[in-house]
């Protein structure tokens, strides 16, 4: 099958779906590609480039509309491109199948089969295909590149001749794939970095990549279950809401950079730093609204905009992260196209199988044979196993641990008085029936125990294979018992207790023997 | 030498056996250790031959001599991998000794009080002692015999069917006669009724009876615990082979065979505790074999194993600073660890951190890979316990799991409803990445699914254990 690239028409966008790297892995699998002349060069990738890697260079768009069987592309495609598919193309871009129906309807009425990037269901298997979350990454990458480019100061804090800075405070609303890049990034520039998120479970993640995470004092019950959103965040509860916005208004006046990136799936984003609290934060602070694109999680930010507050603070509202990186975000979004791809030539002899049983496929698949398939069941396998949260061990204040303490040693006292009193009935018993010697013996015998038992709790756990063999060849102590009946009169007796001598004595060396060859091994380095 | 010069001996032996076991704390003092305990058992035995209770001294010699070059042989040739095997051949040999030992002392019984007066004068050593015993002091005598043998019997079956198992000779699945412990109740309820038989004076026929009684007891015991509880069945086995032993010493009379007795039964006793602890299951339900029922279903284990060559195990080796390396059985029967001491020694010369993570419970013995790793010299100080070592996982580059299991399930964790939950367990999975070397796809000794071959950062290294390693060493650089 021959795969093409078209070059973006959406203004401003500088990615391209099929780079000279990824046209080379996609012969691997049997197919040919071609591309439109110069879809590249914005993102750093010259037609030269492509014909070294052996992708066809077609003149216009038409060309490869008309010559590809499957077409890629980065942004959806617009109406009149929708318009060029023919009966039996597929199209592999971003869709966003529920905002545009019009689209859905347009690719259906043309007989042309869409595989949306942005539908990829989060299973495990399909994160190398998860094109949202690497586009993500890069956004959060590139907010605290922009926040830096916009911010006077250091992230870290030094200690210079000149004086002392501080350490720039950073904090992520939304700790998704970009707020976790963002926190990463931030994090390892030198900032203090704050982090939140409405999803607790997430709390883990943000301190593992270095940020502390902004508790809100909640009830559990408060909260929208994560798992049944595949991972999303859900709305909020007005009442949570209300706690967290007092959160961020205490924070406001003390960070320098705050970075949003709180979505909500099918929805406009949440209106999250409010005016006021722009106005709460120091001149020349910068906010980066990561959502802009769905009216911005900052009430002042205006979308593709830079602007700057009454107050000195910038506001950056871009919509292109990604695309302002374009040669590293046309890297990983052709990958996952190419595995796309791979899922689709599952015999890698260049002969698409549209296999609508598969879970990713039926998944991302939002057109076919003249059919709107979207939106799909829900898989088979169930999302990436979103934790519920742990539940938290409550810290026990002085006064309840002490009483914990105090039950607990009186329980314990309870079990050894009893044991200790039942023992000594025991004892009693055995001593009013049992003859003096008996009982001289037993004393040693008790004693023993006690001895043997806390000696032998001391022994390394990396040396009882060596305490079994070494007890072995004592426990062959009861040759004594043996030599003490050899000089009987009786020749039976004799003849089992030289047998015994025997098989003890065996004991005894190899016990010791080996033991010793055992112990000689143990070295240090 | 005198009665006081001997008992002075004993009491030195006994303290040298304490201050042998003491010893074992540490690696270094382990080495004097075993000094202490030869020195004791050469004293003991020396002092009883030495003592005027001792006759037939040539029969003495000539089996001391022939057990002393059985015991050496034995000791050099075998294989650190036979370890267990060994260990549980020697119970066998005490059971056995405490066997004889008690029939001697009933045979015994039976001839001296028999004789006359002047006779009585004359004996020596054991038959001595019993001449001077009242009525109730027999009585005592044959109830401690009964108990000597008995448990002798049953250590010397159940061991050598542990050997057997161990050594690959008998099947290693748990098997079970129809009737199940039902048949084990009721053999030691015949045992009680010979004992009450034998204390009314029966005869010695209740005492052979009871024994085979118990040798039957001991070999369905043993036949009924699968592979992997194996070492519990072992320090269960030790312990009863010094309970053998301090009954023996009750019979005779003996201090120091009491004392002996009582130190590697608690011995035995403890170890049993540590490696029941350490499967989260109790004592009963380890002797009664096999895993429980479960509480309801099984955690549904979702994703796929994905596989791995050993091209790509040497890249991430070769790019991880801190590697935990987690051994199990598998290693011991693939014979692996000579090359994953290779392993080691080439990552650490990279000024790699390598250390190794023991489960108590991993192998067939307790403390058994500790002695295979320092048989293919792999320095002690980079061994590390379960405890000392979970928390080090999440900063770990590279965990590389080498036959083991259910050590490493993380279903114990995670799945309430999962047989071995609450198992303590090595959190390798917290490892940047986690690198399995398992034969094939099959699930562990307790047949449970591991999720841990499912994770995302677990890659399947299929193939024998040592030819993967040996795959894998000319592209560490």
């Amino acid at each position: 099958m021959k795969i093409g690239a078209l070059t973006e028409v959406f203004s401003g966008e500088s990615r391209v779906a099929m780079t000279p790297d990824s046209a080379l892995q996609i012969v691997k699998l049997g197919h040919t590609c071609c591309i439109q002349s110069g879809a590249g060069l914005k993102a750093g990738f010259s037609d030269a480039l492509y014909r070294a890697a052996g992708v066809e260079v077609l003149p216009d768009a038409q060309a490869v509309v008309d010559a590809a069987d499957v077409l890629v592309k980065v942004r959806g495609p617009e109406v009149s491109e929708a318009q060029a598919l023919r009966d039996g193309q597929t199209l592999i871009s971003f869709f966003w199948p529920a905002q545009n129906p019009e689209l859905l309807e347009i690719a259906k009425a043309r007989g042309a089969s869409v595989v949306a990037m942005d539908m990829v269901p989060r299973i495990s298997r399909a994160q190398k295909m998860d094109a949202l979350s690497s586009m993500a990454n890069i956004a959060g990458y590139r907010a605290v590149i922009e926040a830096g480019s916009n911010f006077g100061r250091f992230f870290t804090g030094q200690v210079t001749a000149a004086g002392k800075v501080p350490p720039a405070k950073v904090l992520i609303v939304g700790a998704g794939v970009a707020g976790l890049a963002a926190i990463g990034t931030s994090v390892s520039l030198g900032a203090i970095v704050h982090a939140f998120d409405v999803r607790p479970e997430v709390a883990e993640q943000i301190e593992s990549m270095g940020a502390s995470f902004v508790y809100l004092e909640f009830d559990a019950s408060e909260l929208p279950d994560g798992a049944a959103t595949g991972g999303y965040a859900a709305p909020s509860t007005p009442a949570f809401q209300a706690k967290q916005l007092a959160k961020f208004r205490e924070l406001a006046p003390q960070m320098d950079i705050v970075i949003t990136t709180a979505l909500i799936p099918g929805r406009p984003a949440p209106k999250l730093w409010t005016a006021d609290m722009v106005a709460l934060m120091k001149p020349g602070s910068v906010v980066i609204d990561l959502a802009a694109e769905r009216g911005g999680n900052c009430d002042l930010t205006v979308p593709d905009q830079k602007i700057v507050s009454d107050n000195g603070v910038t506001i950056v509202g871009y919509t292109d992260f990604p695309s302002r990186m374009a040669a590293q975000a046309s890297t990983l979004y052709s990958t996952n196209i190419r595995h796309m791809l791979t899922d689709l030539t599952p015999k890698k002899d260049g002969v698409i199988q549209h296999n609508m049983e598969d879970d990713v496929i039926r998944g991302a698949t939002v057109t076919r044979a003249y059919q709107i398939t979207f939106p799909p069941p829900p898989p088979k396998i169930a999302a990436i196993a979103v934790q519920k949260p742990k539940e938290k061990v409550k810290d026990l204040t002085h006064e309840e641990k002490r009483a914990a303490e105090n039950a607990a040693f009186k329980a314990q006292t309870r079990n050894q008085v009893g044991l200790l009193v039942g023992a000594g009935l025991l004892m009693a018993l055995v001593g009013a029936f049992a003859p003096a010697e008996f009982m001289s013996h037993f004393i040693v015998f008790v004693l023993a125990c006690f001895i043997g038992f806390s000696v032998i709790w001391n022994v390394s756990h990396s040396l009882h294979t060596p305490l079994m063999a070494v007890t072995n060849a004592i426990s062959g102590i009861v040759i004594l018992g043996a030599l003490l009946q050899i000089g009987s009169d009786n020749w039976l007796v004799v003849t089992l207790a030289a047998l015994s001598v025997l098989i003890a004595t065996i004991n005894i060396v190899g016990g010791f023997l080996v033991t010793r060859r055992m112990l000689a091994m143990f070295q240090k380095s | 030498m005198s009665i006081g010069i001997v008992s002075a001996a004993y009491i030195a032996a006994a303290v040298l056996f304490i201050l042998s076991l003491g010893g074992l704390s540490g690696q270094e003092s382990a080495k004097r250790a075993v000094w202490y305990g030869i020195a004791g058992m050469a004293l003991a035995v020396a002092a009883t031959v030495l003592s005027p209770d001792v006759a037939n001294v040539w029969i003495i010699a000539v089996m001391v001599v022939i057990g002393s070059v059985a015991g050496w042989i034995v000791a050099t040739r075998v294989q650190m991998t036979e370890m267990p095997q060994l260990v549980a051949a020697l119970h066998s040999f005490v059971g056995l000794a405490a066997v004889f030992i008690g029939f001697n002392a009933d045979l015994e019984m039976s001839r001296v009080l028999a004789l006359d007066e002047g006779s009585k004068a004359m004996l020596i050593g054991f038959a001595k002692k019993l001449a001077h015993k009242d009525a109730i002091e027999q009585s005592i005598l044959r109830v401690e015999v009964f108990l000597g043998v008995f448990i002798g019997a049953v250590t010397f079956t159940g061991s050598v069917v542990a050997f057997g198992k161990l050594a690959g000779r008998v099947d290693g699945k748990a098997k079970k006669l129809p009737g199940g412990h039902f048949l084990n109740a009721g053999a030691a309820l015949g045992c009680a009724v010979l004992l009450v038989l034998y204390f009314g004076g029966a005869g010695i026929w209740t005492l052979i009876a009871m024994t085979l009684l118990a040798f039957f007891i001991g070999y369905h015991l043993i036949m009924g615990i699968g592979g992997a509880d194996m070492p519990v069945v072992v320090s269960m086995l030790n312990s009863y082979s010094g309970w053998a032993a301090a009954a023996i010493g009750f019979t005779l009379g003996n201090d120091l065979l009491i004392v002996t007795g009582a130190l590697v039964g608690s011995s035995g006793a403890i170890l049993s505790y540590i490696m029941c602890k350490a499967m989260n299951r109790s004592f009963i339900s380890v002797i009664l074999g096999g895993f429980g029922g479960t509480p309801g279903p099984a955690m549904e284990v979702t994703g796929e194993q994905i596989a791995i060559d050993a091209e790509g195990v040497a890249a991430a080796l070769n790019d991880a600073d801190s590697i935990i390396i987690i051994p199990g059985y598998g290693m011991a029967v693939a014979q692996a660890q000579q090359s994953v001491s290779e392993l080691t020694r080439k990552l650490r010369a990279r000024g790699k951190t390598v250390r190794f993570a023991i489960h108590p419970v991993a192998g067939r013995l307790p403390g058994h890979m500790n002695v295979l790793l320092a048989e293919a010299k792999v320095p002690y100080d980079i061994v590390l316990e379960m405890d000392e070592i979970n928390e080090d996982f999440p900063s770990t580059d590279v965990a590389i799991v080498i036959g083991s299991n259910d050590i490493v399930n993380p279903a114990a964790q995670e799945d309430p409803n999962s047989p071995i939950a609450g198992m303590p367990v090595l959190e390798c999975w917290k490892a940047k990445q986690v690198f399995v070397s398992k034969r094939g796809q099959g699930t562990g000794y307790s047949g449970i699914e591991n999720p841990l071959f499912y994770k995302d950062n677990t890659r399947m290294f299929y193939g024998d254990a040592k030819k993967s390693l040996d795959a894998l060493l000319p592209m560490i650089e």
